[in-house]
């Protein structure tokens, strides 16, 4: 049986910056569960002698000739952004107040 | 023959023969897309100015006697998840909105510098992530074939373009399948080259150890004609291969099979594939056998286990890649209720921008990520794909190339699998191999299933590095089915209703 529960997704949504509602909290439950239980099929499949593969084509220290070439300026940078002020992207406050 | 019913070949060959100009095709093809697309959802935005601009452009390079590209002049479709200058890219997303990027992709720079006009871009599953474009935020598309399916996905905005002559050819991107099945069910030809044989720089990042971008077609040799326009090394792209692969086009000119071994994956035949999708499959195979190739049945026991591995690594890459949509540098910022603060603003603005499958992935991906699971789930599954490299090396030691159907079934209704997403997924079972082990993939029409006269594609892998094989195997295949049908596959298809 899965160990998805509510508060588990609740929890997951948090960690990646989504505000979840109760409702969704509570389809992506039953939802993953029924995945979560589906995918746990590779821990049965593997053995720990097994090399991990993350990469379908190996390939190692890629590098190109590190010359200056053409870039974005500054407000092609800034033009997709919500808000900006002095050519720099504006957020709200980082920290909470309390 | 109408014009715009034409291969990309075809027409390119009468544009430099000054049969047709660039301008007289591209008009015809936009108004096609003005008459079809307001019903089928192909396009998300129509780009006639810039079409039309850039045919006229080409028209007059060539009449002032210019050296120009195979395909200059052939207009084409491009998925909404490369980057274009000027032109709105979605991904299929609210999040991304009215985003015009600053960038072009590569591939959209090759098309440029072949000079291909740009008919538009088209509609996809929210980040690619489905089978269906279901989970497109701006409606599904439909098949051209019969409307209450889907067109496939995620690339079903292409598969339904090029399906129903609203562009001779275009591009799509392939993590799981989404350029394989969506030609599948429409009776179009799509292949996910090796990965790393075509750049993905520009391209919004789904699962990036199994993304590649590839072509959408009506047969083998204008897919080759595009592969080879949009292939080649790019050093914006560090999973770029530094080799050529060769040419695919002179690949689709053989005309023979002879000895050619190709190896049948026990593992994708039989159970669980529609009755008219395996008799049409056999069918394709005899045809082979009497043109000299030599069928042999092939292992793949770790496939079984690549739908598991795949929807871990996936939605893990996936909750990684989509990080980058935090309200800030582009796309929709929504302000919460009370004191905002950037995470405030970043959560409020994921869960009112992305769509539940997105959501579902990202909430998948980082529970696979997690300390105190991650070996369990992430590490197990990337061992998972070192199994099936080694089945596939182990299928390859006794065949050239390996086939099976592309998909189970023939296209299914819309809302059929919408709500239980496991069985949207167990349809990736024959497409995802290829993308954990990086190998390239050609999916092929080969007729109509009988149950439901429905398209029904089979399915070439190839070692990677060898995406010729697939093409000079495919040539031959389509040949021999259209000398049995004295026509072309699109000749099947129904003449499209849309008022």
């Amino acid at each position: 049986m899965s160990e998805i529960t509510p508060e588990l997704v609740r929890h997951l949504a948090g960690l990646a910056r989504i505000e979840v509602t109760d409702a969704e909290v509570a389809q992506f439950a039953s939802q993953l569960a029924v995945i979560v239980d589906s995918v746990a099929t590779v821990k049965a499949a593997v053995g720990s002698e097994i090399q991990a593969t993350s990469h379908p084509i190996p390939m190692s220290n890629v590098f190109r000739e590190d010359v200056v070439r053409p870039s974005l300026t500054q407000k092609q940078a800034l033009s997709g952004a919500a808000d900006s002020d002095s050519g720099r992207f504006k957020v709200s406050a980082i920290l909470d107040e309390d | 023959m109408s014009l715009i019913s034409r291969p990309a070949s075809e027409l390119a060959a009468m544009l430099q023969s000054k049969e047709i100009s660039s301008v007289e095709l591209t008009s015809q093809q936009l108004a096609n897309i003005d008459k079809l697309n307001p019903k089928i959802n192909s396009y998300l935005t129509v780009t006639h100015e810039i079409a039309l601009a850039q045919a006229k452009q080409v028209d007059e390079l060539r009449a002032k006697g210019e050296k120009l590209s195979a395909l200059a002049g052939i207009p084409i479709a491009v998925k909404d998840n490369l980057t274009t200058i000027a032109i709105e890219t979605t991904a299929g997303s609210k999040i991304l909105k009215g985003w015009i990027p600053p960038y072009n992709a590569t591939v959209v720079e090759k098309i440029l510098a072949n000079r291909m006009p740009i008919l538009g871009k088209t509609n996809m599953d929210e980040f690619a992530m489905g089978s269906s474009t279901e989970n497109s935020a701006y409606g599904p598309s439909l098949n051209p074939w019969d409307l209450s399916r889907t067109p496939g996905g995620s690339g079903g905005g292409s598969s339904s373009a090029v399906s129903s002559m609203q562009a001779p050819i275009a591009i799509g991107s392939d993590t799981g399948g989404s350029i394989r099945f969506p030609a599948a069910v429409t009776g179009t030809v799509g292949v996910k080259p090796t990965y790393g044989a075509v750049s993905r720089y520009g391209l919004i990042a789904l699962g990036s150890s199994l993304d590649q971008i590839g072509p959408v077609a009506r047969n083998v040799m204008d897919a080759a004609m595009l592969q080879d326009a949009i292939a080649g090394h790019d050093d914006m792209d560090a999973t770029s291969l530094p080799e050529s692969l060769g040419s695919m086009t002179e690949a689709a000119k053989n005309d023979s099979v002879k000895g050619l071994k190709i190896g049948i994956i026990k593992e994708l035949t039989g159970e669980g594939f529609q009755a008219g999708v395996s008799e049409r499959f056999q069918e394709a195979l005899d045809l082979l056998v009497a043109a000299g190739a030599e069928v042999v049945e092939v292992s793949c026991p770790s496939f079984q286990y690549a739908i598991a591995a795949y929807y871990l690594i996936q939605p893990a890459e996936a909750s990684s890649n989509l990080a980058r949509f935090d309200s800030v540098r582009f796309g929709l910022r929504v302000m919460p209720e009370g004191p905002a603060t950037v995470e405030k603003v970043m959560a409020a603005t994921r869960e009112a921008g992305f769509g539940p499958e997105v959501k579902r992935r990202i909430i998948l991906g980082t529970y696979a990520l997690s300390s105190g699971y991650y070996d369990a789930y992430y590490g197990s599954a990337q061992k998972v794909r070192t199994l099936i490299q080694v089945d596939l090396a182990k299928a390859f030691e006794k065949a050239d190339v390996l086939v099976s159907p592309t998909a189970p079934t023939t296209a299914f209704k819309l809302g059929e699998k919408q709500e239980d997403p496991l069985a949207m997924y167990l349809n990736d079972i024959a497409t995802i191999p290829a993308n954990l082990a990086g190998i390239p993939g050609m999916s092929l029409p080969v007729g109509l299933a009988k149950e439901d006269n429905l398209p029904v594609g089979i399915q070439f892998l190839a070692p990677a590095r060898e995406d010729a094989t697939l093409y000079k195997v495919g040539a031959v295949l389509e040949k021999l089915l259209e000398n049995k049908w004295t026509k072309s596959m699109m000749d099947f298809a129904p003449e499209l209703k849309v008022n």
